[in-house]
């Protein structure tokens, strides 16, 4: 009997049968970025419960809980057909007031038992729920930074954030509500079948066969249902993409006044949204219409079965009646568990789409434990025929054949040198940079530094001494002080100040509303552009790094605000090593070493003065650099 | 409760048919869920007991029991699948008529508005607010179906046995206040619950944002402790909503049963005593049974009733936002570049200290206590330390067809000034003239066709090339060429592989920095504005090309008055004057020359690199000589 049980509660929610079933998670997909799985959902279900092992601290304690709770339901079927059958004399005995009595003090007494264990299991339930996934957040967070930014740019932003906030989220409704709902359900059907069987083998068979056509049928709907559903997570996706670009884009939207525009796209995306949410709904609702009618032909089918059974004197008319009270405690739970599977798919794709951005190895990994220690001193580095070339969809860094963005690099630094990196757009200078900071691994050749290689270090010790400062001095919401202090979090104020003074900074600091104390904004909104890479110049400062990369980082402050700190960097360059990429030619002019990238290469080496009467590439970017600066107009 | 109600009958007001069809579905389910007791009461009476009594079958009355049975089921399959439909189309209705609703509102509302709210709160607010605010039509229709249903069996409970009917439903009063005590304990829990969850989705949003500064500074396990307290904070605030739900589930559960128990005590003496028959009994406890589905309906109706107050609260405030900028009627047409100019000009930015949805009181503060769901409500006049700079009292003129530079150090005001000339903000104080005219005066459509600003940082949509420079209006192809030529993206473009057709992904993500500001540059030129606002438009465009592009400017001799916000001297070289900025007020105005002769502060600042050079050159004196020596 308990087949058709089985077979509703494993395969239903699986439907793992399709073309979709299952793929090698681990081989990402042409579409690149964090592969999709394509598991069904009864793999991610198990996939996922093996990964919180929280979920299953005292989950048998749980399921004995849910076992009693749910036996309450068949307490008042039970207490009506035994009042009918032994107390109310339908027999023709009498009405027997002190069975009927105790038979209520039982049923009463087993009511607040179940209901005990009911509120003992919710409450169980949800503190090891929200604890696993708690858990399961931080760990996908961490991985994901853990991650190459090669990784991370092929995601949209959005989505790697949703890994770890509204895909959980969605978890933790399915787990509180219809996780619940579904041990419940299956706790009820167990029993209601068991209790059918008890009163009588024959009705329960019949009430079985009839439902033999309810699977089929439910199996239908599921693959439709699928489907459906994950059209309207599509679409979810489409609305929140453009809905973000309105937020973001807002002073351009208005700049240009194409409001008109932009509320037509929005619209039609939200429109699209509900047609499939309508869709997906219409489909649930017929098929839960389904599931009534079948409930209808297993109570007529027993009706007419009993009836026969009776005459025959197989059964009472009370244990027929109390069939056909039991027949909705099995059928309810039946339509709540395919409900709740329906419902479910929008938390099982989110708990797969998490779990699919656990299984991505990181690619540029910390050699952690085993990895070497930069020795203490001023680091020098040295590129050995270092190529680059952007991975395609499912390449890694070493067998990447995206066109070389980086060719025949063999450059050696010497410790405490001033370097300048130069060259247009699109020359390499950035990917040059992000490789000697291990940002990237290259495709070809080796970058050392002190003559270790880069990919054995290990991170605590690279990050610590080698400090890159981005373009963009992306900064969080929070004070100057905060953002400053990451560079080394047991800083005193005093120091804080003092590195801004340092920096010959101070002057900006006073001017500010409340000193380093100024909040920032999100994403340092509240400080201009050129501000902001104040505050990460001095982040970087106080880090006191023996390898300093600058990447364009004073591009947005003024002539005489970035030979300021142009002077105060380099007085602070002795006993370190700096690289310096700027499109700004000033840089290159104090510098010790230049290097001129051009297509990937680097064409030209040596100092200003030795590079200007090489000409070359050099020569035109200079020219062109002093035209701007310098022409009287 | 009471907002509870409205929220209910905002749903309702909202989408009248769906919940007519789904309320009208309800009622016929009920209905049927009723005929179905009454049928199985005459099974029992009428087939099962005296069948079973003579040992005889009545075929017909057998067949007649399976058709009353299969007709009611049929009929109430209709009313279920109705209702459901009802209730999903009400809720997307709703749900797509407030996103709607609300997007229009962040279109309209002003950008100090948008400045005030975290990206990740006017997403949550579209999105997941809207959709916890209706989730309230779900059970809606069957909750009212389910009150018909009450009615009807209470009546006719009460027409069957009154005395047994007024035990039955003492149990009511027990429902309605353990109802109560749990929304009233629930609306908090929720509250600071989502709060929390807010909280989670912007570290994560700021963390994996900074991605590059967490790596380069190795602060990966600095960042998972920051979030990991969001998250614990998350974990215990949704382990108490669990445990109140714990609570309350059983007790609604198990207080209907209680109720048929004592009905059938009480019940089993009415039939001693010859008040009842044994299948009045049955249908009695059937019918109770159905008493008890409403009242649980009910309850996940109310449970769902703090989350929709809470998600509309949300929805509602930006829905009457304040501070849209009214716009006037005048035309802005006119030959050539417009005469513009600032009066005694003042703005503050806001503070960036953002009152965030729920400030820390708001979450300390005790049960019931009315929450200040945003917070963010107009914020008070702001404490002077409070504000951010800004500009404190500008004037200037520019004549028509001219070209100003702006020129300052680093915060000086010269990003406000911009912003307040194609007014994205509106000034504190003092009057921004276009042609003559106060610029709120200029119709919304007139302020966009003549005026154009392009940004620092180039936001692109995602979109095609030619849409972004287009963006969405009507220009030939020759003339999108002709705008990305000048501003030197054509070449660019022209090696993408589907060219202007190219589609450049979320916010031009495979775009370098000056490739973005270069089509952002074209979007401007294409629409041929009277007044241009460059913002430091050209940063990241390498020098050489820069030159190219201000060269190609000052020689296409744009119908435009152009305003450049410029550092470097060649873009400072192409305008006919100079209006020199300090500390948010205009030091000096004049002619580069002139300023450069007169002004120290200025000489200091544009002349810095010169400077150096000079210095260098004098301190290498054996070296060759300088390319050339600058003053």
């Amino acid at each position: 009997m308990s087949t058709a049980t089985s077979t509703t509660m494993a395969d239903g929610p699986d439907g793992s049968e399709g073309p979709e079933g299952t793929s090698e998670p681990d081989l990402p997909r042409p579409t690149g970025g964090v592969p999709d799985s394509g598991d069904g959902a009864w793999r991610t279900l198990v996939r996922g419960i093996s990964l919180s092992p929280e979920l299953r601290v005292g989950l048998a304690w749980t399921v004995v809980l849910a076992l009693v709770a749910t036996a309450g339901r068949a307490i008042v079927p039970v207490a009506i057909q035994q009042t009918i059958d032994g107390g109310l004399g339908t027999n023709g005995a009498g009405v027997d007031l002190v069975a009927v009595s105790r038979i209520v003090a039982f049923a009463a007494v087993a009511v607040l038992i179940t209901a005990l264990a009911s509120g003992w299991m919710n409450y169980r339930l949800a503190a090891v729920v929200e604890t696993a996934l708690s858990n399961l957040r931080v760990r996908a967070f961490r991985h994901i930074h853990d991650l190459s930014m090669l990784h991370q740019a092929t995601q949209q932003r959005g989505s790697l954030v949703s890994r770890v906030t509204s895909d959980i989220d969605e978890i933790s409704r399915f787990m509180g509500w219809a996780g619940l709902n579904l041990i419940t359900a299956v706790g009820q059907l167990t029993i209601a079948t068991l209790v059918m069987a008890l009163y009588s083998w024959q009705l329960t068979l019949i009430v079985l066969v009839v439902f033999v056509p309810f699977v089929l049928v439910a199996r239908w709907f599921q693959k439709r249902l699928t489907v459906a559903y994950r059209l309207v997570r599509e679409k979810v996706g489409d609305m929140l993409g453009i809905l973000a670009e309105t937020v973001v884009g807002a002073p351009v939207v208005r700049a240009y006044g194409i409001e008109h525009r932009t509320q037509t796209r929005l619209d039609g995306r939200i429109e699209d949204h509900r047609r499939s949410a309508v869709r997906a709904g219409t489909l649930s609702s017929l098929f839960s219409g389904s599931g009534e009618l079948f409930g209808a032909i297993a109570t007529a089918a027993a009706v007419v079965a009993g009836v026969w059974l009776g005459v025959g004197g197989e059964v009472t008319a009370g244990t027929v009646l109390a069939f056909l009270f039991l027949i909705t405690l099995f059928v309810d739970p039946v339509l709540i568990a395919s409900e709740v599977i329906n419902e479910g798919q929008t938390a099982i794709a989110g708990w797969r789409r998490v779990l699919d951005v656990l299984d991505l190895e990181p690619d540029v990994a910390d050699p952690g434990e085993d990895g070497l220690e930069l020795p203490p001193g001023p680091i020098g580095f040295r590129f050995a025929d270092v190529a680059f070339r952007y991975p395609r969809a499912g390449e890694t860094a070493r067998n990447a054949s995206g066109p070389f963005v980086l060719t025949g690099v063999n450059e050696t630094i010497e410790p405490q040198t001033r370097v300048a990196v130069v060259g247009e757009t699109g020359s390499g200078k950035t990917t040059f940079a992000k490789l000697l900071t291990r940002l990237m691994d290259p495709t070809e050749g080796q970058v050392l530094i002190d003559e270790l290689p880069l990919d054995r270090l290990r991170f605590a010790s690279l990050r610590r001494r080698v400090v890159m400062v981005p373009q963009d001095g992306a900064l969080f919401d929070g004070t100057i002080a905060d953002n400053v202090r990451m560079g080394r979090p047991a800083a005193t104020d005093q120091q804080l100040e003092l590195a801004f003074l340092e920096l010959g900074l101070s002057d900006w600091v006073e001017e500010l509303p409340r000193q380093l104390a100024t909040r920032t904004g999100e994403r340092g909104g509240s400080l201009s552009a050129g501000e902001r890479q104040l505050v990460a110049l001095a982040r970087a400062y106080v880090a006191n790094p023996d390898l300093l990369v600058l990447d364009e980082a004073t591009s947005a402050v003024d002539p005489a605000t970035e030979l300021r700190l142009q002077r105060a960097l380099a007085g602070l360059a002795s006993g370190r090593t700096t690289v310096t990429i700027a499109h700004r030619l000033s840089t290159a002019e104090t510098a010790d070493e230049v290097l001129v990238f051009d297509r990937g290469r680097v064409v030209q080496r040596g100092n200003h003065h030795q590079l200007l009467e090489e000409g070359g590439v050099y020569g035109a970017l200079h020219a062109s650099w002093v035209r701007g600066v310098g022409d009287q107009g | 409760m009471r907002r509870g109600l409205r929220v209910i009958g905002i749903a309702l007001r909202g989408a009248p048919g769906p919940f007519a069809i789904g309320i009208g579905s309800a009622a016929l389910f009920a209905g049927m869920t009723v005929a179905s007791a009454f049928v199985l009461g005459w099974v029992t009476d009428e087939v099962l007991l005296p069948m079973m009594a003579t040992g005889e079958i009545d075929r017909d009355v057998l067949l007649l029991a399976v058709a009353l049975i299969l007709g009611v089921a049929v009929l109430k399959a209709v009313g279920v699948v109705g209702r459901r439909l009802g209730a999903y189309f009400a809720q997307f209705q709703l749900q797509a008529r407030y996103r709607r609703d609300v997007t229009r509102r962040y279109l309209a509302l002003p950008i100090s508005w948008h400045r005030r709210h975290p990206t990740g709160e006017l997403l949550s607010n579209a999105n997941a607010d809207v959709e916890s605010a209706f989730f309230v039509a779900a059970p809606l229709p069957m909750a009212m179906g389910a009150s018909l249903l009450l009615v009807i069996t209470g009546g006719l409970l009460i027409v069957t046995d009154p005395g047994l009917a007024a035990i039955g439903f003492s149990i009511g009063p027990l429902l309605g206040f353990a109802n109560w005590f749990y929304q009233r304990r629930m609306r908090h829990a929720a509250t600071v619950a989502q709060q929390a969850r807010a909280d989670v989705s912007e570290v994560a949003h700021e963390s994996f944002d900074s991605a590059l500064v967490v790596k380069t500074m190795g602060r990966e396990e600095a960042e998972t402790q920051r979030f990991r307290a969001t998250t614990e904070d998350l974990r215990d605030k949704m382990i108490r909503v669990g445990r109140l739900r714990a609570f309350f589930d059983p007790v609604i559960e198990a207080l209907p049963n209680i109720g048929i128990l004592l009905v059938l005590l009480v019940g089993a003496f009415r039939v001693r005593d010859g008040f009842l028959t044994p299948g009045d009994l049955v249908q009695f406890a059937l019918l109770f049974r159905l008493v008890a589905l409403p009242i649980r309906v009910f309850g996940w109706l109310l449970g769902e009733l703090p989350r929709a107050v809470v998600g509309w609260d949300r929805v509602s405030r930006v829905l009457n936002a304040t501070g849209d900028m009214v716009h006037g009627r005048a035309s802005g047409d006119g030959a050539g570049g417009a005469a513009i100019g600032m009066r005694d000009v003042g703005f503050h930015h806001p503070s960036s200290e953002r009152g965030d949805l729920a400030g820390p009181d708001a979450r300390t503060t005790p049960t019931g206590a009315p929450q200040p769901m945003d917070g963010a409500p107009e914020r008070g006049p702001d404490a002077p330390e409070d504000r951010t700079r800004g500009i404190d009292s500008v004037s200037f003129d520019v004549d028509a067809g001219r070209t100003i530079a702006l020129v300052g150090a680093t915060g000086s005001g010269k990003s406000t000034i911009a912003s307040l000339l194609v007014r994205l903000y509106d000034p504190d104080h003092g009057h921004v003239v276009f042609d003559g005219a106060a610029v709120p005066d200029l119709a919304r459509d007139q302020l966009a066709r003549h005026v154009a600003i392009v940004f620092q940082e180039a936001f692109l949509f995602d979109d095609s090339v030619r849409d972004n420079i287009t963006l969405g209006d009507d220009f030939s192809d020759a003339e999108v060429e002709a705008a990305a030529t000048l501003a030197r993206a054509h070449g660019f473009v022209s090696e993408l592989p589907h060219g202007y057709d190219t589609q450049i992904g979320e916010r031009g993500a495979t775009l370098s920095g000056g490739q973005r500001q270069r089509l952002a540059l074209a979007r401007a030129l294409i629409r041929r504005p009277r007044l241009l606002v460059l913002d430091d438009a050209t940063s990241a465009v390498d020098p050489s090309v820069e030159s190219e592009i201000l060269r190609g400017l000052a020689e296409a001799d744009l119908p435009a008055t152009v305003v450049v916000v410029a550092y470097r001297r060649g873009s400072i070289a192409l305008a006919d004057e100079v209006v020199f900025l300090q500390d948010g007020a205009v030091a000096a105005r004049g002619s580069h020359d002139e300023l450069l002769a007169t002004v120290p502060a200025y000489a200091s600042l544009v002349t810095a690199y010169e400077q150096q050079r000079a210095e260098d050159a004098a301190a290498a004196a054996h070296a060759q000589p300088p390319a050339e020596v600058p003053e």
